[in-house]
C-alpha cells in the first residue's frame, strides 16, 4: 500500500497528490510515468510523473477526473493509501542523456497544456539545475483552469500563459503564442517538447514543422500492464508500430499519426461512460 | 498387480453451460475416482513417465502411495520435484510428456497423472499444505525477478535450501502468466494460484509486487546495493507480436495478451471490476497456440460467436488436445488453412472484418511442419467486429538495456547456458525470458535447475 501525505485541489476537477513510494522516488527522472490502482477493483491508470523528491521518498501525480477510477483516486484524502503505485515506467527524457555542455547550450520551449502542465514541470526543473535555459507556455481555455503555473514561474527562463479567452495571459492557442515568440519576439530554439491533450500536441507540431523546430511529443496513450505485455499503447510512428510504454513516452512528434492515436485513445470511450453513469448511481460523492 | 479397467473419466461441466461461465471446466477426480485410477498404474520398473517429466517426479511412487490412500505421503513425494501440483496438474501438457510415454498408452489409455497430480495438489492444499522439513537459514540473500512459473519454483528450492529470498514481480498480483495469461475456467486463481504461492511465503520467501527490476530498481543495485548475492530472471515471455498487414491499428484490433489480461488479472468480466472490454458480436482469434485457445473460449464466454483462424491445418495446432477439444465443445468455429492478409474498418476506424486467403500446405520447413503456400485468387472475407492477434510474444529488451554484460541472442532472448548461467557473474535466468514462449513446466525445470547452479555459485564463492 502507498500513503498520500498531501492533497491539493489544483482547479475545477484537477487534484494533486503526493504519494510515498520511496522505491519509485529513487529511480524516477524526467519524462517517466508510472501505474496507480486505487485499489482491488480499480483500473491500472497511467499518470506521468508530475515531480519527486529523492531525499522524502515521495513522488507526486496530477490527476484530473476524466473516469470512474480518476474520480475514486480523487476521493481519497491524506492518510489513506492506494493499493498500487509502480514504476517509474518508460523511458526519461533524451536530454537527460546529454552531457553538461551541451545542455548549458541548447534552448527549450515547452509547451504544456491542460493537465499536461504538470508533467513539464520536473523537465524544466531538472534542466534549470543543469544549468538549461527553458521557456514555457502553459496554455488553458481560461484563467481558473491553469495549473502550475507559480511552480513553472521558479525554474523556467521566462513563463508565457496563453487562454482561449484571454482571461490570463496572451490571448489565443498556444500555437499562436509560438508563432508570436518566434515571428514578433525572434526567439530561436533547437527543440520544442509539447506536452498536453492529443488535439494540442498535433497542432503544436503542424506549428513547429512550418519552423523546421524539432518537437517532441509524450504521449497518454491507453495501457492495461505499461511495462510492455499487452500492446494496448501501439502508435505509429514514422510508419511502424511502437509501444509507447516500452518506445515511449516521447516520441518525435513529426512523425506520429496523431489521428490514429486519438482515435485509438477513444476505443473504450462507450465503456468508461456506462462505467461513469453506473458509478455515480452508486456513489452520490460527485 | 494392476487394475485392468478402462481409464476412469473425469467430470466436467457440461459444455453449454460452461460456454457461458467462467467456473472450472474440469471438475477433477473425487477421492474414491483418484484411487481407483491410480490402482491402473504398472509400477514399472523402469518408468517412462518419470523421464518424460521436465521435472522428474517420482510418478509410480505417488500414484502407489495414492492408491494405498496415503494422501499424505503422495503429496510429499510430489513435493520434492515440484511445488506447484495443483496448478501443473491442470495446465501440463500431459500428453506429450508423462501420460504420451506411459506403457498402457500404447494399446490403450494412458493413465490420468495430470489428473492425479491434481487430485494430490489440491488435497494438500484443504489440508494443510505440504508442509516442509525443518530449514536452516544461511543468511545469503537471493532476488527472483517475476513470480511466474520459473521464479516461484526457484525461489522455492532457494529457500528450502535455507537461502533467503525475495521475489519482486512487476504486477499488482503474483503468479505471473498464471494470473494474466491463463483463464479462470482453465486455472482458478483464488481458489488453486493464490492458495499454492501461499503454500511457498510459508518456507520464507518474501514477495515485493509493484517493482519493475530494470526501471524501479536495476539488477546491478540488486547485487552491489542491496546485498543479494545472486538474481536469478524470471521475467517471461515480453511483447505481442502482430502480424504487419494493414488495419492492424484499428478500433477492435487487440493482442491476446491485452484481451487476457483485461479479463483474468483486471477481471473485466466481473461487474464490480472497473476495467473494460471489448468483445463485440463476431470475434476471429489468429492463431492456433493454447493462447489461442485461451482467448478465444474468453470471448466465446463473454457472449461473442468466437472463431479461430488457422494457417496450417488441424494437424499442425500447436495448442493442447484438450484445449482444443473443450473449445470444439463450447461451440468455437475452426477455420484452418486461412491467414488473413488485411484488417477492415469502417470510416470511423473501427474493424468490420478480415481479408483471408486459403492456404494449402507444401514441403516440411525448418520446424519439420508443412509450410502454408498462399491458394492464389482464394481471397475471401470474414466479417467481424473484433481481431485478437495471438502470435506469440518477442523479448521484452528492458534488462538487456540496463544491466551490465547481459547478453541476449539475435532473437532478444537472454544467453544462458543449461544450468541458466548468464554471461553476467551472479545472474541466472530461465523460461520464457530465455527460451521464449514455452510452457508452465519447462519453465519450473528451468527455475529449479538454475537454484541448484545458484546454490553452487555462491557456495563457491
Amino acid at each position: 500500500m502507498f500513503k498520500i501525505v498531501e492533497k491539493r485541489a489544483l482547479a475545477d476537477n484537477i487534484y494533486l497528490l503526493r504519494i510515498e513510494a520511496p522505491r519509485v522516488a529513487q529511480s524516477a527522472l524526467p519524462g517517466q510515468f508510472v501505474i496507480v490502482r486505487v485499489d482491488e477493483t480499480g483500473e491500472r491508470v497511467p499518470l506521468t510523473i508530475a515531480d519527486y523528491d529523492k531525499a522524502d521518498g515521495t513522488v507526486t501525480i496530477v490527476i484530473q477526473t476524466i473516469g470512474v477510477s480518476t474520480r475514486k483516486l480523487c476521493t481519497l484524502e491524506v492518510g489513506d493509501s492506494i493499493a498500487d503505485f509502480a514504476g517509474p515506467l518508460g523511458n526519461p527524457s533524451e536530454f537527460v542523456h546529454l552531457s553538461a555542455e551541451e545542455l548549458r547550450s541548447r534552448r527549450y520551449l515547452f509547451v504544456a497544456g491542460g493537465v499536461g502542465t504538470a508533467p513539464v514541470y520536473p523537465q524544466v526543473k531538472w534542466l534549470s539545475e543543469h544549468g538549461c535555459k527553458a521557456d514555457v507556455i502553459i496554455g488553458a481555455k481560461t484563467a481558473s483552469m491553469l495549473i502550475y503555473t507559480s511552480e513553472m514561474e521558479a525554474v523556467a527562463e521566462n513563463l508565457y500563459i496563453a487562454t482561449d479567452d484571454g482571461s490570463a495571459g496572451f490571448k489565443g492557442m498556444v500555437t499562436a503564442k509560438i508563432k508570436d515568440l518566434i515571428d514578433n519576439e525572434h526567439k530561436s530554439y533547437d527543440e520544442c517538447v509539447a506536452i498536453g491533450p492529443m488535439i494540442m500536441m498535433k497542432f503544436v507540431t503542424l506549428t513547429t514543422r512550418e519552423y523546421s523546430l524539432p518537437t517532441t511529443v509524450s504521449l497518454n496513450a491507453l495501457m492495461v500492464d505499461g511495462t510492455g505485455m499487452c500492446g494496448a499503447c501501439r502508435v505509429s510512428v514514422d510508419g511502424k508500430t511502437l509501444f509507447t510504454c516500452v518506445d515511449g513516452p516521447e516520441f518525435d512528434g513529426h512523425k506520429v499519426d496523431f489521428d490514429e492515436a486519438m482515435r485509438r485513445q477513444a476505443m473504450y470511450r462507450r465503456q468508461e461512460g456506462e462505467a461513469t453513469e453506473k458509478h455515480n448511481h452508486h456513489c452520490n460523492c460527485f | 498387480m494392476a487394475n485392468k479397467i478402462a481409464r476412469v473419466s473425469v467430470r466436467e461441466q457440461d459444455p453449454a453451460v460452461r460456454a457461458t461461465n467462467f467456473e472450472e471446466v474440469c471438475y477433477g477426480y473425487n477421492a474414491e475416482e483418484a484411487q481407483l485410477e491410480a490402482s491402473r498404474c504398472l509400477n514399472c520398473k523402469n518408468p517412462r513417465c518419470v523421464a518424460a517429466c521436465p521435472v522428474n517426479i517420482n510418478i509410480p511412487a505417488f500414484i502407489h502411495s495414492l492408491a494405498e490412500g496415503d494422501f499424505a505421503k503422495a503429496s510429499a513425494i510430489i513435493a520434492e520435484d515440484s511445488s506447484l501440483p495443483s496448478i501443473c496438474g491442470r495446465v501440463c501438457p500431459q500428453e506429450t510428456q508423462c501420460e504420451g510415454s506411459c506403457i498402457l498408452g500404447i494399446k490403450g489409455e494412458p493413465v490420468a497423472i495430470g489428473k492425479l497430480e491434481r487430485f494430490v495438489g489440491d488435497w494438500s492444499l484443504d489440508n494443510g499444505g505440504k508442509g516442509s522439513a525443518e530449514i536452516t537459514p544461511n543468511g545469503k540473500r537471493v532476488a527472483v525477478i517475476g513470480s511466474g512459473p520459473s521464479g516461484l519454483a526457484c525461489a522455492f528450492d532457494l529457500a528450502k535450501m535455507g537461502y533467503d529470498v525475495t521475489v519482486f514481480e512487476a504486477l499488482h498480483k503474483l503468479g505471473g502468466v498464471l494470473v494474466y495469461g491463463i483463464p479462470e475456467f482453465r486455472l482458478p486463481k483464488q481458489k488453486i494460484v493464490a492458495r499454492e504461492i501461499e503454500d511457498l511465503s510459508r518456507v520464507g520467501v518474501k514477495f515485493e509486487t509493484d517493482v519493475i527490476v530494470g526501471r524501479t530498481i536495476t539488477i546491478d543495485d540488486l547485487l552491489d546495493r542491496e546485498g543479494f548475492s545472486a538474481v536469478f530472471i524470471g521475467s517471461g515471455a515480453g511483447l505481442p507480436r502482430f502480424m504487419g498487414i494493414e488495419g492492424e491499428n484499428l478500433n477492435g484490433v487487440v493482442s491476446a495478451n491485452e484481451f487476457l489480461t483485461r479479463a483474468n488479472l483486471m477481471r473485466a468480466y466481473d461487474d464490480e471490476y472497473d476495467t473494460p472490454i471489448y468483445v463485440g458480436k463476431r470475434v476471429a482469434v489468429v492463431g492456433g497456440g493454447n493462447v489461442a485457445m485461451d482467448a478465444v473460449r474468453t470471448a466465446k464466454r463473454l457472449g461473442a460467436e468466437a472463431t479461430i483462424i488457422y494457417r496450417r491445418s488441424e494437424a499442425e495446432l500447436p495448442a493442447r488436445r484438450e484445449e482444443v477439444h473443450h473449445a470444439k465443445e463450447e461451440g468455437i468455429e475452426f477455420r484452418m488453412l486461412t491467414n488473413p492478409t488485411r484488417v477492415n474498418g469502417d470510416e470511423k476506424g473501427w474493424v468490420t472484418g478480415l481479408s483471408c486467403v486459403e492456404m494449402e500446405l507444401g514441403e516440411p520447413d525448418e520446424s519439420g511442419r508443412r509450410s502454408p503456400v498462399v491458394k492464389q485468387g482464394s481471397d475471401f472475407d470474414i466479417p467481424c467486429d473484433v481481431v485478437i492477434m495471438a502470435l506469440g510474444t518477442s523479448p521484452n529488451p528492458l534488462l538487456k538495456s540496463t544491466t551490465r554484460g547481459l547478453e541476449t541472442n539475435r532473437r532478444g532472448c537472454i544467453v544462458a547456458d543449461e544450468n541458466g548461467a548468464t554471461t553476467r557473474e551472479g545472474v541466472f535466468a530461465g523460461g520464457d525470458a530465455v527460451t521464449g514462449a514455452a510452457t508452465v513446466i519447462l519453465a519450473m525445470g528451468a527455475g529449479r535447475r538454475a537454484a541448484k547452479a545458484i546454490d553452487e555459485y555462491i557456495k563457491s564463492k
